[in-house]
C-alpha cells in the first residue's frame, strides 16, 4: 500500500448556518500531484486551511505526514500558498523571503535558490507592493518551496498569471513532481488539472464528490454520430448502449457511450435499418464534461436525451 | 525555544526595514527634544519666565537643562506622547498582519503560534528598548552640549537614579506597546486599534480622572487604569507632578509599578492566548 501523506476523516467546517466543508474524507499519496477541483465557493481553500491548522475543524480530523494537522512539527514540513500570497508590502521580495526563512531557521542562500526557481531573482530588490499580480503569486510559490518541504500545498497557484506564466508554473510543478515532490494543487481550471495531476478530488458545495485518477474520471472514450433520420438512429443506438448511454450533443450529433472498437458494428446496425450515416468520430470525454456532470451544473451544449 | 528565537530574529528583520517604525521613533525623539530642551532653552535665553512654567527662575530653568536632570527629562514625556507612540507601534505590528495575510504566512512556516506571536512580542520589546535608549542618548548629548555652551560644570546624574528612570520609562512604554499589540490583535487591524487606543489613552482617561475628582467610586476605577499607573510611575520618579501633562501622583510609586507590570503581563499573555486559538481565515 502506498504511503499516505494526507488523510482526512469526515472533515467538516461550519460557518454559522453554512457548511463550508461537509464530511470530506480524502487521501493524498506520497509522490503524487493531487488536483483539488471545484467551482468557486466549493470549500477548497477551507479544506486546505484545516490541513494546515490555520482554522479548526468543526468535526472530523485531518492527519498530515502521519500526525494531526496543525502541529508545529507537521507544519514545518509543509510549504503552502493559501488563498493568495501574504507578504509585507514595504519589504522587497528577497527580504520578505528572508523573513520567512528566518522563521524556519534557514540560511539566506535558500532564498536565492527559490527565487531562481520562480524566475524572480532579477526583481527581488523591488518592493512587494510594486509587484504585479503574477509576480506576487510567484513569490508566494517561492515561499512555499523554502526548505524543500515534504508536502507542497498550492491553492490556485496560477491565479492571476498570464498564459506564459501559467505554462511556467505548470512546468515547475511537473518538474517538482518528477523529482518526487508530493503536491496538492487546488484549481478550477480543468485543463490545468488534466495536464499535470495524477489523481483528483472533486469537491462541490463542501462535499467531496469523487476521488480518482484523471483517466477514470474522464471515463472511456465515446462515439459521436451524425445520422438521419435521427429518431430511428436514436432507437438503434439506445438498443446497443442502453437508454442512459446516448446523449444528444448540439443539434445534429448523438454521443454514445461505446468504445472506438464498436464503431463498425454501430455503422452496420444503422445502415441495416436504412439510416444514413454522415459522420462517426471517436470523442474523448473531457474532464470538463465529467466535471459538469458531477457538479450538476449542466454544460450549455449538452443535455440528456429523455 | 529555537522556534521562539527564530521568530524573534525574523520579526526584527522585517521591523527594522519598516520605515513607519522609524518615523514613529523619530517623532518620539523630536517631541522629547522640543519639550525637554528646545522650549525651555529658548525660554531661558530670552528670559521670558512665563514661557515654560509659572514663576520659574532662570536658575531653575537652566538646572532642568543640565545633565543632572536627565532622569527627569527622559521619563516626563512618556505618559503622554511616548505612550501614545508606543501604542501605535504595537497596534501596527500586530494589526497589519491580518489584512496583509502575513500572520497566515508566518503560521505556516513551522514555529508554533505561541512561538511566533511570542517572537513578535519580543521584537516589539526590543523596539521599545531601542526607543528608550535613543531618548537617553539624545538627552545626554543635548544636555552636555547645553552645559558646555553655557559654561556650566558637567555633572552626570547618579547612576542609580538614571537606571531607575530608564527602567520605569521602559516599563511604561512597554505597557502601552503591548496594549496596542493586544488591541491590534482583537481588532484584527491597525486602524481601529490605533484610533480607539489613542482616544482612550489621550482623552477618555483624562476625562475619567476629571470626573473621579468629584466621585469617589469613579476614582477607584481610574486608579487602576494604565494611564494613571504610567503617569504615577513617572511622577514617582520625578518627585511629583512637574507640570508636564500626564505626570501624576494619583497612586503611590510602588502601586504604580505593580499596576504597570501587571498590564505588561496581562496584555502580552492575552495576545498570546487569543492568537493561539484563533481561526485565521
Ligand atoms: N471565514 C468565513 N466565514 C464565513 N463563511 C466562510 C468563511 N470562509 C469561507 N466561507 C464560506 O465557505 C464556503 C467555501 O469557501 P472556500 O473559500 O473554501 O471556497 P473555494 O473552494 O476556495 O472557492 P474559490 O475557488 O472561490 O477560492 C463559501 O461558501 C464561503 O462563503
Ligand atoms: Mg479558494
Amino acid at each position: 500500500m502506498k504511503e499516505l501523506v494526507v488523510e482526512t476523516d469526515g472533515l467538516t467546517k461550519r460557518y454559522g448556518e453554512r457548511l463550508a466543508v461537509d464530511r470530506v474524507s480524502m487521501t493524498v499519496e506520497r509522490g503524487e500531484v493531487y488536483g483539488f477541483l471545484g467551482p468557486n465557493g466549493a470549500g477548497k481553500t477551507t479544506t486546505l486551511r484545516m490541513m494546515l491548522g490555520l482554522i479548526r475543524p468543526t468535526a472530523g480530523s485531518a492527519s498530515v505526514l502521519g500526525r494531526p494537522a496543525g502541529r508545529p512539527e507537521v507544519t514545518a514540513r509543509i510549504g503552502a500558498l493559501i488563498e493568495g500570497p501574504g507578504f509585507y508590502p514595504y519589504l522587497n521580495g528577497r527580504d520578505n523571503l528572508r523573513t520567512m526563512a528566518r522563521y524556519q531557521g534557514l540560511p539566506n542562500a535558500e532564498v536565492d535558490r527559490v527565487l531562481e526557481m520562480v524566475d524572480l531573482a532579477d526583481r527581488a530588490k523591488d518592493a512587494f507592493k510594486g509587484y504585479s499580480l503574477g509576480m506576487k503569486q510567484r513569490l508566494g510559490v517561492a515561499c512555499a518551496m523554502l526548505g524543500s518541504p515534504d508536502l507542497l500545498v498550492l491553492d490556485e497557484p496560477t491565479n492571476g498569471l498570464d498564459p506564459a506564466g501559467m505554462a511556467d508554473m505548470r512546468a515547475l510543478v511537473v518538474a517538482l513532481a518528477e523529482a518526487g515532490q508530493t503536491v496538492i494543487l487546488s484549481s478550477h481550471i480543468l485543463a490545468e488539472v488534466q495536464e499535470i495531476c495524477d489523481r483528483v478530488g472533486v469537491i462541490n458545495q463542501g462535499r467531496l464528490l469523487r476521488e480518482s485518477t484523471v483517466a477514470e474520471l474522464r471515463g472511456a472514450a465515446t462515439l459521436r454520430i451524425r445520422a438521419t433520420p435521427e429518431d430511428t438512429a436514436l432507437a438503434v443506438l439506445m438498443r446497443m448502449a442502453g437508454d442512459e448511454g446516448v446523449r444528444r450533443v448540439g443539434n445534429e450529433s448523438l454521443e454514445v457511450d461505446l468504445p472506438a472498437s464498436a464503431a463498425p458494428e454501430v455503422v452496420r446496425q444503422l445502415v441495416s435499418r436504412s439510416v444514413d450515416v454522415h459522420q462517426v468520430t471517436v470523442a474523448e470525454r473531457s474532464l470538463e464534461d465529467a466535471f459538469f456532470e458531477m457538479t450538476g451544473t449542466t454544460s450549455t451544449e449538452q443535455e440528456l436525451v429523455s | 525555544m529555537t522556534a521562539f528565537l527564530n521568530s524573534t530574529r525574523a520579526e526584527l528583520l522585517r521591523l527594522r526595514r519598516w520605515s513607519a517604525i522609524w518615523v514613529i521613533i523619530g517623532a518620539g525623539q523630536a517631541l522629547t527634544l522640543s519639550f525637554g530642551y528646545v522650549f525651555n532653552y529658548v525660554a531661558y535665553k530670552t528670559g521670558d519666565d512665563n514661557f515654560a512654567e509659572d514663576g520659574a527662575t532662570s536658575a531653575q530653568l537652566l538646572a532642568e537643562l543640565m545633565p543632572s536632570a536627565i532622569p527627569d527629562v527622559i521619563i516626563s514625556g512618556l505618559p503622554m506622547f511616548g505612550g501614545a507612540l508606543a501604542m501605535v507601534v504595537g497596534a501596527l505590528v500586530a494589526g497589519n498582519g491580518f489584512g496583509w495575510g502575513t500572520w497566515k504566512t508566518v503560521f505556516t512556516q513551522g514555529p508554533s503560534r505561541v512561538a511566533a506571536v511570542g517572537g513578535s512580542l519580543a521584537a516589539v520589546t526590543v523596539l521599545v528598548f531601542a526607543m528608550m535608549s535613543a531618548t537617553l542618548v539624545l538627552c545626554t548629548g543635548v544636555s552636555v552640549a547645553i552645559a558646555a555652551t553655557e559654561g556650566q560644570t558637567i555633572a552626570m546624574p547618579v547612576l542609580s537614579d538614571l537606571a531607575a528612570s530608564f527602567g520605569a520609562g521602559f516599563l511604561v512604554l512597554e505597557m502601552w506597546a503591548l496594549l496596542g499589540f493586544l488591541v491590534g490583535v482583537l481588532a484584527k487591524g491597525p486602524a481601529l486599534a490605533v484610533g480607539l487606543g489613542l482616544v482612550w489613552s489621550l482623552v477618555v482617561e483624562n476625562l475619567l480622572r476629571g470626573v473621579g475628582g468629584l466621585l469617589s467610586g469613579v476614582e477607584s476605577v481610574t486608579d487602576a487604569l494604565p494611564g494613571t499607573a504610567g503617569g504615577s510611575l513617572a511622577g514617582a520618579i520625578v518627585g511629583g507632578p512637574n507640570g508636564t501633562p500626564g505626570v501624576l501622583d494619583a497612586i503611590s510609586g510602588e502601586r504604580a509599578l505593580l499596576t504597570v507590570a501587571a498590564y505588561v503581563l496581562v496584555a502580552g499573555g492575552a495576545a498570546l492566548v487569543v492568537m493561539r486559538r484563533r481561526d485565521l481565515a
